[in-house]
């Protein structure tokens, strides 16, 4: 593995941008999805990205995401430019430094809740012994202690989200990635994730999420909204850990 | 640590194939049939020559062996009502083989008379062979009781006789052998030993010259029986001068066979102008069987080595399929920092499960059909380890061939797309 804990920059800034493009080819035209972005992430900041359908919020995902790169400008993810990086080097770097969670949980039906969330350090090549022990930690951490054994489709879908969330945290990375992590839930169960992923906001860990949802928003420390592959706002909350008790 | 990993991905790809098992079992089964066809056919095709094989290396592949065969007649010979062919291998031959080639061990010369022997009123027919003890050395027997001819009972111009087990015991009748006086065309012979009869194990055919064969030494069958022979036909009677029958001619070197039996059928030819002998080299038919024997394996294999590309074909069909059914789990696993060599790890796995698993049916499928074959239709059957060992290899080498494609099409996905892939 090319990229561990010990290559981590001691900079406070996780993520920076600068006038990154991303561009399609459509037939014989142009679509800028991403059209000269900024922005810099601060370690141990919580950040929403809103904005309407078409303004680029999910192509910012999936580039922060490392799973696409600009098509120009110069993204540092750790204080590494990732423009050059060949397609393993961009999988060491989602396996090192990141953790995603999506709208639709996505795990793997086949395998039981610890192997789900075994999975970043199955492909780390970490002892078996060693992930079940973290394993086991992150699950009671996110209450599921008693479910290991079972399959993704025997749980509740806020008891798949948290699987997904110990999933994401397996290999403590500097970003979680939310891509609408409430979306498919109803509203207390949704509330119920949130507290999740504020606690881990509390205890220092960098978050972006992705969201429609202004309530949902309203939980994060930068709101960014996005119009037409640009920056349109940015926006202090100043209940940072606006949850209450 | 790679022992565990391996453990680990095989226990997953495992996993996988269980969760819908008449599909896996299905897709199998062309490799279940196909190493089963291979090794099955190639154990027929092996028994079925073995047998030949054995026969001929049974000659001895460093002999070279002379028979003597009646020359084409004048035509105005056949008229004559009592006539005398003289022909066939000479004393001189044996002396000529003898001292003119380094690479001959030894020439042993085999005289092949007709005869009838009797022990207290029963009779068998017998076939005697006027030979040298160096016979014995030549073509190996085991021998049951008493002693196989001996230098001194050439000396001595004995009048001794080795049986064969089975005309001993058709003569004898469960008599005590050795010691026992033969009369034999009014002399009588001492058994100095019987020897196992040539038959072959299968015991499909027993071919009575060799089960009556009477060995007594050469000189005594000269000096008793002459050269000459008579044989009575239809109110007609011919007289045959053979001098000697057969020549066994052992070489030094296998490498030295086929050369020294060209040359001796080059020298045999200058005293033997109308071809009165035969030559046969065991080796040389042992090669011509070999080489019968690979044409028929190569047959058999392409045949075989279709099924098992069919076999293959329908392996990758199913892996592509599933490949399309599991475009989001490929997503998953690439977002988590899965590289392509994973993705296309996992799925090769898979695949060389799935078709070492069919294989391994297959080879007990194929150990199976030749061992009912030879107790159904009594055929010999040899299952050669080679033929499991090849099949174990292609069947992992079909799986990695046809896996690899689906594989890369795994792996090629881009994450995004798979990502949303519903």
């Amino acid at each position: 593995m090319s990229f561990d804990s010990s290559q981590r920059s001691n900079s406070d800034t996780v993520i920076s941008l600068e006038q990154v493009w991303k561009t399609y080819r459509m037939g014989d035209q142009d679509v800028h999805a991403l059209a000269g972005v900024d922005l810099e992430i601060k370690r141990g900041s919580f950040w929403a990205i809103s904005g309407s359908s078409g303004s680029g919020k999910s192509t910012m995902l999936n580039l922060l995401g490392c799973l696409d790169r600009p098509t120009s400008g110069v993204y540092r993810l750790e204080g590494q430019d990732i423009a050059t990086t060949s397609d393993d080097e961009l999988s060491d770097l989602r396996l090192s430094y990141l953790g995603f969670i999506f709208q639709n949980f996505n795990l793997i039906q086949q395998l039981t809740v610890q192997e789900n969330i075994e999975l970043p350090l199955f492909y780390q090549g970490v002892d078996a012994s060693e992930a079940a022990k973290k394993s086991r930690s992150l699950a009671e951490r996110v209450g599921l202690a008693d479910r290991m054994g079972h399959r993704p489709t025997e749980l509740s879908g806020g008891q798949q989200q948290r699987v997904a969330i110990a999933r994401a945290l397996m290999n403590d990375p500097s970003v979680l990635l939310a891509d609408e992590p409430t979306g498919n839930l109803d509203t207390a169960t949704g509330d119920s994730i949130m507290e999740i992923l504020t606690e881990l906001h509390d205890q220092g860990k960098t978050i972006i999420m992705v969201t429609h949802e202004p309530e949902i928003a309203a939980h994060a420390q930068h709101e960014l909204v996005m119009r037409d592959g640009k920056v349109a706002s940015i926006t202090q909350n100043n209940a940072t850990a606006g949850v209450p008790a | 640590m790679i022992g565990e990993r391996l453990y680990r991905d095989v226990r997953l790809g495992v996993k996988t194939l269980l969760l819908h098992k008449m599909r896996s079992i299905l897709t199998m089964m062309g490799m279940v049939f196909g190493v089963g066809a291979v090794i099955a056919m190639l154990a027929v095709g092996e028994g079925a020559s073995k047998k030949a094989l054995d026969e001929i290396r049974r000659l001895g592949s460093q002999n070279i062996i002379i028979n003597s065969q009646q020359a084409v007649e004048n035509s105005g010979q056949n008229s004559q009502r009592i006539r005398m062919n003289i022909y066939g291998l000479l004393y001189a031959d044996l002396e000529r083989i003898q001292s003119s080639y380094d690479t001959v061990v030894r020439a042993v010369p085999a005289k092949l008379i007709r005869s009838e022997g009797r022990v207290a009123g029963r009779s068998q027919e017998l076939r005697l062979v006027g030979t040298t003890p160096e016979w014995f050395d030549l073509v190996q027997r085991e021998i049951l009781a008493g002693r196989q001819l001996l230098d001194r009972d050439v000396e001595q111009n004995a009048n001794v006789v080795v049986l064969t087990e089975h005309g001993a015991r058709k003569l004898l009748a469960g008599r005590t052998a050795i010691d026992t006086e033969v009369l034999i065309n009014q002399g009588y012979y001492k058994v100095i030993g019987v020897i196992k009869s040539e038959s072959t194990q299968s015991g499909s055919m027993q071919t009575p010259d060799q089960n009556i064969d009477a060995y007594i030494p050469l000189n005594v069958a000269i000096e008793r029986f002459g050269d000459i022979t008579t044989i009575r036909g239809n109110g007609s009677r011919s007289r045959e001068l053979v001098e000697l029958h057969q020549l066994i001619v052992e070489v030094d070197k296998r490498e030295h066979v086929e050369s020294t039996a060209a040359s001796i059928e080059r020298m045999l030819s200058v005293f033997h102008p109308k071809g009165d002998f035969r030559m046969s080299v065991p080796l040389a038919l042992l090669r011509q069987a070999e080489s019968t024997q690979r044409t028929f394996n190569i047959v058999l294999g392409s045949i075989a080595g279709i099924s098992l590309l069919i076999g293959g074909i329908g392996i990758m069909n199913i892996m592509l399929a599933s490949v399309t059914e599991r475009t989001r789990e490929i997503g998953i696993r690439r977002a988590i920092g899965a590289q392509r060599k994973q993705i296309i790890g996992q799925f090769l796995i898979e695949t060389v499960v799935l078709s070492m698993t069919g294989g391994l049916i297959g080879i007990g499928i194929g150990l199976l059909i030749p061992w009912i074959i030879t107790i159904v239709a009594d055929m010999p059957t040899v299952v050669t380890p080679w033929s499991v060992m090849l099949s174990v290899v292609i069947s992992v080498g079909i799986g990695i061939i046809f896996g690899m494609y689906p594989a890369m099409r795994a792996a090629n996905l881009d994450p995004i797309e798979a990502l949303r892939h519903e």
